[in-house]
Formats: structure tokens, C-alpha cells, sequence
């Protein structure tokens, strides 16, 4: 086929992608469309990932392979006066990539923006979606560009005649801004839907996107979640004591905090058919998801983890798996006394004997907890472990927890994986699980 | 399957309750504005605020919401009313309970207090402040309240957000992932919101409150009321596109009925108000529009749109009403709701 006609045939099959089950004018939220079969497997055809160990699969891979730590003192805000002063920042690049925004548009950009901005231009790009008018984006954070609240706030208290740059502040402060510039980048029409479930809100995000496409709602989706260090949201966390003043340790007997860090990630999900259709390339596929809350506190899980373990039997009955076809549990493992008990309890019980032999480990003894972010990073390792058959390691840890009744993959190994899950729980206590199957 | 609306609730400037939301509505006079202090100005904002309950709400004892911001106040009231005689009373299995939480501007009192003890001295900072700042924080009062263990979703978004909440909840109860769901969008006052609103146009009044539906697949036993049909979610990022997404989300609607009623979001603010006026403009039908008496109260004034429409139908007055939201920044929606059990 010419190449002229090759694309046309690109350009026509994602536009078939893009509009099954859909009117001319949109996607119609209610009554859906449906699909008269059995829901669509959904497969990942792109993946972008921006965190601490650097920009992309490849640096990241490799990091998260090794147990690289990226921890270093805070350079974005003053923490003068903080109890603890390092964090896991991201270095952003000069230069963003060239999409469909204006140099007025990608000059306003922040931190949160860009880092959204460059996952998802690298998911795009992999999986060699074109423009696409109903193409719904679900995406996830916490507190998004919360640096531009505190430079409205400050200028308003400080100087309160002053109006220069309040209106913009304001605009981008809202997270819906913050996917509306990505939908103008990619030349995606939407709808966009933003879940702000605290560190839950990027498995969220994925889950939904999941079931749109498993269901035949949409053929395809955009999909993950980002977050930027700010000062109020590392402030709480210290007034919570939450952070750790020594060094991350997920399920280590001595563990006393977790870092917080910033990043982003983005998965381009389809249905398998569509995806076929088009001789994508697929990374991995997603076959489960489970979603529960924890009512047990605001800031604290239930000591058994009893949301924990229904959130990840969700996800299992959904994939039809049995936890001894799980691989890799890619936990939520904070680093936290509490958290880190809780989920462990979860895991012993919803394991039971496979418990003895399940490799666990939190990447967040690298990167940090990425918040809105974390389930969204953690499903991106989950699928690169999937695809070159590696654990990643949680090199901070000395003495396990002796709660855990799994081993903590505490070195680079290889491993033979087929499905891997990954684990999210959050303040307020949302709770998702995602379970990823590797493509070969 | 058919998706009912068993139940509305609403905290509004209006007072405590969807009676006196309607009551207000009828009168059709805008709520008093008051004064809100802003440090540095001498000219107070405006803003409509929910006045004092006539009593202090039971729920208030639950050990999660004695400390709680206005806006998880005014989430697990307006929710509760919605649930009505489905709130939880001992041996029932809320389990199967969803929660969508809608929020625009969020948890902005706690978020600024906070964020005003870090500056002063991050050491004094208070950790039972700053959990209340999490944006789901009201999603989880509420659960936890309830005692809702299953799927719960907070969504940030302008106005709209508030139909892809109803939206969301049907599609879950169609995939039996709840037994019913409870919708609910809040947001409250402050001076912060009230001078970033006043940015983009100085006739603005913000107001704050919570409006809430609750959803299942049956019909129950009290006037039925059922989801007809949510439009797309139609984005704009130009003011062109602005221009053409009320439209395009009306006529994704459908033609409306003899007898039908608009509840849109019209607010008297001419620039604001254009687009969806420009859209609806050939409307001859009975035609409500919450806001003009209320303000502007981002996700929780599209909760009264539709808590409205909801309770016109549940009382006969209509058979069917069609709700327009044009959302601030982000999108324009539309929902129809039908009177009547009729299923097919």
C-alpha cells in the first residue's frame, strides 16, 4: 500500500475506532452504548511515564529495575522550617514537545501541566493514535497545580489591589484545565472525566477508563493520573508526621514515613478488536479492577486492611484469577507504620498459602509517593515488569516487617511473570486494585 | 434496565431542604447577598450563604463530622434528605451503596486556613486541618457516615460535572457494581472564591450549599421519576466552541416535549449567560432558572437544577424536564428526566 493510502487507511480506522457506538454529535453519556457480546478485553497500546528516575519508558524501566532512589533535598518551596526537607522531585525538561497548543498556551503551563503534558504526548505517540474528536480522557490527581493556589493566595493576602496574573492563576489552578490543555495538545475532544480519589485517584482513573472501554462505552481512552510537589501538600503531610526524616522504607520492621514525590503517567487503552484492526503494537492488557472505601478513619486504614482485601478479591473475581496466577503485587506500601501493617494483613489473607511465595515490593522506596500519580506510575512499572520479566526491588529495605508473611523483593531479579497487581489506597480511603496481563 | 430517581436533597442559601429550595423558587427573589470579608479590602464580596439550620443536625454527633468543614456538612445533609427513608438504620446492608461527589472550587476553607498556618510556621500547622483540605475528604465523611464500604468516587470538573456524576451512577448500577447510588455535588463559601469569581465577571455572586439525588434501578413507592437520557459532555476550550456546545448538547437531546419544562442555568450575567441563552432561545415552554435567585454556586447549582426539575416532577406539576448546564470552563451537558415508571 502507497504511503499516502496506508495513512488514509489510519485516519479511517480510527475514526471508525472513535465513533462506534456513538451519535454524530458525541459520546451520550446515558443510555450508553453497549456491547450485545461480552465486555471487550482492553489492551495498552501506549504508555508514558515521567517520574524522579527520569523521562520515558527506558530511564525509568531501568531505575525502577534497579531500585535506583532519587530522594534529595527540596528545591521548589521553602522547608527551612520543616520537620523533614527532602522530597523526590522531578527535573522537568526545557523543552516540551510540539503539539497543537499555542506558544501562549504551553507558556502557561506549570509544573502539573507539563508533567501530564509529557506522559501523555508519549503514550500518544506509542500507540499511534491519530486526532480524534470523542475520545474520553479519565485522569486522576490530588491536588493537580496547587502551586498556582498558593501564588493566588499569597498574591491576594500580600497585595491585594494587585490583579496581574490572578485570573490565569485561577483558570489553571483547576484541574480540568490542566486535561482540557492536553485534549487541545493531542487534538482529543473528550469527554474528560477527573477522579480526585487522594493517592487512589490514578487506579481510579485507569479502572474507569477500563470499564468505558470494556463495555463498550468507548473504543478508546487516555488515561492516568499527575501530580506536583506544592509546599501546602508536603506541609500536611508533615503535620501529619507522614514523612519520613530518615529514608522510605516500605515494610521494613523500622519503617517511620514515606517521601513524597511527583510525576505522572498515561496509559492509551483500546479494545483488543480495535487495536487489531490497526496492527498496534500492544504492551500489556488490563483484566481487573476492584474499588472499595475504607470507613474505618479519614487519614487511617482499618488495621486488617479489610477494605484492602476487598478491593484486591474485586479485582481478581473481575480477571477471574486466583491470587496463586498473581506474579508481582506492586503494593501500595507507603512507608508508613500504619499503612504498610494494614496492607500487609490484606495480603496475607487475601493470598492465604500463595502468600509464602508471592513476591511483593513497593517502588516507592524510588520515586516517592506520587499521590494522585502513584497508581498511575505503579501501573506503568507493573507493565514493564510484565513485558521484560523483572521485579523491581524496594532497595531501601533492611529488616522486613515481620508482618509480612510474602517475600519483599529487596534485589533486581529476573522473574517469569504473567500477571501482576498493583495496589492504591488512599486518604479518605478509597482503595483500588488494577491487575495487569502480560502480552506475548 | 431503567434508572429512577428515588430521592432528592438540597442545602442552599435557601435554607436546609428541597421544600425550601422550592419554596424559594417559586418566590422567584433573589436570596439577600451578605458580606464577605476580604483582608486588605475595605469594600467587603458578596456571596449567599447557607443560614444557621433551625437545629443543629443530628449527624453532626458522628465523631467524623464534628470537626468537619461546611461542605462535608452540607454533602451528608443534602444526602441523607435524598435518602430519606433509605438512610441507614441498624441491619441494613448499605454495601452496595455507590457515592459520587462532585466538587468544583472543594474543600477552599480548610485549604486556605492551612495553607496560612504553613506560611506563619509550618511546626503549628494543624494535621486534623489539613486532611479536611483532600478533596475527597466529604465523599469519605459521607461513607463513612453511611457506612458505604463499596466503589466511591470524587470528581473535580466545572458545572457539568455534576451530570457526569448522574451518568456515572447509572452506568454503575446498569453494571450491578451498587444496589444505588447516591449523587451528590457541594461547595462552599469563602472569600477566596468569591474574588476569583468576581476575575471573570464583577456581577457574579457566589453562593454555596450541596444538592444531591439518589438513584436505583427500582422505582420504590413514592412518585417515580426516571433518568431519560444524559447528553455527551461537550468540551470547549474557544469561545467559538463555547458558542456551539449548549447547542450541539441540545440537539443531542432531541426535540422536547409538549410538556416539557428547561431548568437552565441562567444566571443574569449577560456575558456568562449568552451561550446557553443563544441555545435555548426558541424555547416556548415553562422555563425555571435557579440561579437568578441563588448565584453562582459552581457544581452544587447544577444539583439544584436538576433537584428542582426533579421535584416539579415528583409533584405532578410536570411530565418531563429538560436540564441545561453550561458549564464555566470546561463543558456543556444536558439531561432529560420523565415522570412515570414506564420502562421502555
Amino acid at each position: 500500500m502507497p504511503p499516502r493510502a496506508a495513512t488514509r487507511a489510519l485516519i479511517d480506522l480510527a475514526r471508525e475506532c472513535s465513533t462506534l457506538g456513538q451519535t454524530e454529535d458525541g459520546i451520550v453519556l446515558f443510555p450508553p452504548a453497549y456491547h450485545t457480546g461480552s465486555p471487550s478485553r482492553v489492551v495498552i497500546t501506549g504508555a508514558g511515564i515521567i517520574t524522579a528516575l527520569g523521562q520515558g519508558w527506558r530511564p525509568n524501566a531501568e531505575g525502577f529495575r534497579n531500585g535506583r532512589v532519587a530522594r534529595r533535598p527540596v528545591t521548589l518551596f521553602d522547608v527551612s522550617r520543616q520537620r523533614v526537607k527532602v522530597a523526590v522531585e522531578v527535573d522537568i525538561p526545557d523543552e516540551l514537545p510540539a503539539t497543537r497548543l499555542g506558544e501562549r498556551e504551553t507558556r502557561r503551563m506549570d509544573r502539573a501541566a507539563k508533567l501530564l503534558l509529557l506522559a501523555a504526548h508519549e503514550a500518544w505517540q506509542q500507540s499511534g493514535w491519530e486526532p480524534a474528536e470523542h475520545l474520553p480522557l479519565v485522569l486522576g490527581t490530588t491536588s493537580g497545580e496547587m502551586k498556582l493556589g498558593e501564588a493566588y493566595y499569597q498574591q491576594a493576602v500580600q497585595s491585594p489591589i494587585a490583579r496581574r496574573g490572578q485570573a490565569t492563576r485561577v483558570l489553571y489552578y483547576q484541574a480540568q484545565q490542566q486535561g482540557m490543555l492536553v485534549a487541545k495538545a493531542l487534538g482529543v475532544g473528550g469527554p474528560l472525566t477527573f477522579i480526585a480519589n487522594a493517592c487512589a485517584s490514578g487506579a481510579n482513573a485507569i479502572g474507569h477508563a477500563w470499564d468505558l472501554v470494556r463495555r463498550g462505552h468507548a473504543q478508546r481512552s487516555l488515561t492516568g493520573g499527575f501530580e506536583a510537589l506544592s509546599q501546602l501538600v508536603f506541609s500536611g503531610f508533615d503535620s501529619l508526621q507522614a514523612l519520613s526524616p530518615t529514608e522510605c522504607r516500605p515494610f521494613d520492621a523500622r519503617r517511620d514515613g514515606l517521601a513524597l514525590g511527583e510525576g505522572a503517567a498515561v496509559l492509551a487503552i483500546e479494545s483488543l478488536e480495535c487495536a487489531r484492526r490497526r496492527n498496534a503494537n500492544i504492551l500489556g492488557e488490563i483484566v481487573g479492577y476492584g474499588a472499595s472505601t475504607d470507613v474505618h478513619h479519614l487519614t487511617q486504614p482499618h488495621p486488617q486492611g479489610d477494605a484492602a482485601f476487598a478491593s484486591m478479591e474485586m479485582a481478581c473475581r473481575m480477571a477471574r484469577l486466583a491470587p496463586e496466577e498473581i506474579g508481582y503485587i506492586n503494593a501500595h506500601g507507603t512507608g508508613t507504620p500504619l499503612n504498610d501493617s494494614a496492607e500487609a494483613a490484606a495480603i496475607n489473607r487475601w493470598a492465604g498459602a500463595r502468600a509464602r511465595t508471592l513476591p511483593v515490593s513497593s517502588t516507592k522506596s524510588g520515586v516517592g509517593h506520587l499521590l494522585g500519580a502513584a497508581g498511575a506510575v505503579e501501573a506503568v512499572v507493573c507493565l514493564m515488569a510484565l513485558r521484560e520479566q523483572w521485579l523491581p526491588p524496594t532497595s531501601t529495605l533492611q529488616t522486613p516487617e515481620p508482618l509480612c508473611e510474602f517475600p519483599i523483593v529487596q534485589k533486581a531479579a529476573d522473574a517469569k511473570l504473567d500477571y501482576a497487581l498493583t495496589n492504591s489506597f488512599g486518604f479518605g480511603g478509597a482503595n483500588a486494585t488494577l491487575i495487569l496481563r502480560r502480552w506475548a | 434496565m431503567s434508572v429512577f430517581i428515588r430521592g432528592c436533597g438540597a442545602v442552599s442559601p435557601a435554607g436546609w431542604g428541597v421544600t425550601a429550595l422550592a419554596n424559594c423558587l417559586v418566590r422567584g427573589e433573589p436570596v439577600p447577598a451578605k458580606d464577605i470579608v476580604r483582608p486588605g479590602w475595605t469594600q467587603p464580596l458578596r456571596g449567599r450563604t447557607v443560614p444557621p439550620p433551625s437545629t443543629r443536625p443530628a449527624f453532626l454527633a458522628h465523631p467524623r463530622l464534628r470537626r468537619t468543614s461546611p461542605i462535608a456538612q452540607y454533602t451528608v445533609a443534602a444526602a441523607l434528605e435524598a435518602l430519606g427513608q433509605n438512610a441507614p438504620q441498624p441491619g441494613r446492608d448499605l454495601t452496595k451503596l455507590g457515592i459520587v461527589v462532585c466538587v468544583m472550587a472543594g474543600c477552599v476553607n480548610y485549604s486556605r486556613r492551612f495553607y496560612a498556618e504553613t506560611l506563619k510556621d509550618p511546626a503549628t500547622a494543624s494535621p486534623l486541618v489539613f486532611p479536611e483540605t483532600v478533596l475527597n475528604a466529604p465523599a469519605s465523611h459521607l461513607a463513612a457516615f453511611l457506612g458505604a464500604t463499596a466503589i466511591n468516587y470524587t470528581l473535580v470538573g466545572d458545572q457539568g460535572t455534576f451530570l457526569q456524576g448522574i451518568a456515572l451512577a447509572a452506568d454503575w448500577l446498569r453494571d450491578k457494581r451498587v444496589d444505588a447510588c447516591l449523587v451528590v455535588a457541594a461547595e462552599e463559601i469563602d472569600w477566596l472564591t468569591a474574588d476569583a469569581a468576581k476575575l471573570f465577571d464583577p456581577e457574579v455572586i457566589v453562593g454555596e450549599g450541596a444538592g444531591a439525588l439518589y438513584l436505583s434501578g427500582d422505582a420504590g413507592d413514592g412518585p417515580a421519576v426516571r433518568l431519560e437520557a444524559i447528553t455527551g459532555a461537550h468540551l470547549f476550550t474557544t469561545s467559538q466552541m463555547r458558542r456551539q456546545a449548549p447547542r450541539r448538547a441540545r440537539a443531542e437531546l432531541g426535540s422536547s416535549r409538549p410538556d416539557s419544562m428547561l431548568c437552565d442555568g441562567v444566571q443574569g450575567a449577560p456575558r456568562l449567560d449568552r451561550d446557553e441563552i443563544d441555545a435555548w432561545r426558541d424555547w416556548t415552554g415553562p422555563r425555571l432558572s435557579p440561579k437568578m435567585v441563588l448565584g453562582e454556586s459552581f457544581v452544587a447549582g447544577a444539583a439544584w437544577q436538576c433537584v428542582a426539575a426533579v421535584d416539579l416532577l415528583r409533584r405532578g406539576q410536570h411530565s418531563v424536564a429538560d436540564v441545561s448546564v453550561v458549564g464555566s470552563n470546561q463543558q456543556a451537558i444536558a439531561a432529560r428526566f420523565v415522570a412515570g415508571p414506564q420502562t421502555n
